[in-house]
């Protein structure tokens, strides 16, 4: 459950980043990349996701992900491949000891912000 | 030219209206352009052509949390203090472990500690019955500990000079892994009543840590657990990491434990 941290962490880095950027606007789209190896489980995520930014400037924002697969280095042969599993052993030579190059990254790419008019709620009358 | 109004640009002002219809039909609203004032109830508004800004954020989700740790891992290499972060999963034997530690050596190095867990001060109770001060932190419904956290307990414990920090995390071998805590060292304790392919089912917990003790080896007569086996099992996610096997009950092995940490 440790997505709600990263949800929490993701809100409060948006909201300061949303304050800064001085303008008022509302949050469209938020773009991140998670990488394969960074111990995320997007299922948990996206059920989280809901709940926790219900009421916030995220509630109507477009989560997008770009996944960052997995890729290494071989410390005793020096050859570069793809990761799925952290213990998977280097195709070339059998080692573990491998230095990964890619797809721990946990970072926020972008917000768009759009200035949609709130439309003033006018008094309703029904016919 | 601005083809709803023939502005020059995003300036224009539009006036609008929702029309009296009920609610069921609001979902697509209804926008009209009108001459302003031309009837009751008719509101004005600001540009419907959204004005869309980019911002490159490119931030580290867990910034605030690393540069939390990194004000921690500075506090403790100023005093020369050893900070260790303890993980497992829970009933592992982290308390009885850190017991029998400060019971052993309280006399010759001060050790202060930070207990997580999501619930009671048990375990500060049971440290504080050996004399080492310890601060408990309740996650409640958090499954790990995070910088701040250790931060607060440190600013409150006020660990001295060449002294040893325990941090004990809350017991789960998959949360706390991503959270730098500023510790110097991270130690997994594993018990032998665990499965022995543990290593590959949590493999991020074993990647970051330098030490795994494996605790409770004073039952292995009695149990089918093969120590060989999770050695490979943990090499195979983190070469370089080193064991030790002890028994926080029987006391053995607490020697090799007792040098590793310098003492």
């Amino acid at each position: 459950m440790h997505e709600l941290s990263i949800i929490q962490s993701i809100l409060e880095a948006t909201t300061n980043a949303v304050q800064q950027n001085g303008k008022p606007g509302t949050v469209e789209t938020i773009e991140i990349e998670i990488g394969e190896l960074a111990g995320i489980e997007w299922s948990t995520l996206e059920f989280l996701w809901p709940a926790a930014v219900g009421d916030t400037l995220l509630a109507d924002a477009t989560l997008q992900v770009r996944w960052v697969p997995g890729k290494a280095v071989c410390s005793d042969c020096s050859s570069s491949f793809d990761v799925r599993r952290l213990y998977d052993p280097c195709p070339g030579c059998g080692s573990h000891l491998l230095q990964i190059t890619q797809g721990e990254e946990l970072r926020i790419k972008s917000l768009t912000l759009v200035d949609k008019p709130t439309v003033a709620k006018a008094p309703l009358r029904w016919n | 030219m601005c083809a709803t109004c023939g502005c020059s640009g995003n300036e224009h002002k539009l006036t609008a209206f929702l029309a009296m219809k009920k609610p069921e039909a609001l979902t697509g609203l209804t926008v009209a352009t009108l001459p302003p004032g031309a009837r009751p109830g008719v509101q004005s508004f600001a540009p419907d052509t959204p004005v869309k800004t980019v911002i490159e954020l490119e931030r580290d989700i867990l910034e605030k949390n690393n540069r939390m740790a990194e004000r921690n891992r500075g506090f403790f290499e100023a005093r020369n203090i050893l900070a260790i972060n303890l993980v497992s999963s829970p009933g592992s034997g982290k308390t009885a472990l850190l017991e029998r530690t400060l019971a052993d050596l309280g006399a010759r190095r001060q050790f202060f500690v930070v207990e997580g867990d999501q619930q009671t001060a048990r375990d500060a109770e049971r440290i504080a019955a050996g004399g080492a001060p310890v601060v408990q932190i309740n996650t409640g419904k958090g499954c790990h500990l995070e910088a701040h956290m250790v931060h607060q307990a440190i600013r409150q414990l006020q660990p001295t000079t060449d002294s040893i920090v325990f941090i004990e995390n809350v017991g789960n071998l998959v949360c706390p892994s991503m959270f730098d805590l500023g510790e110097g060292r991270r130690v997994i304790v594993i018990s032998v009543t665990e499965g022995e392919d543990k290593p590959v089912k949590y493999p991020d917990m074993f990647r970051s840590a330098q030490l795994c003790v494996i605790n409770k080896v004073d039952l292995l007569p009695y149990l089918k657990f093969d120590v060989q086996a999770l050695k490979e099992y943990a090499r195979q996610v983190n070469p370089q990491i080193n064991f030790i096997e002890v028994s926080a009950t029987s006391g053995q092995g607490m020697e090799t434990w007792y040098a590793w940490l310098g003492l």
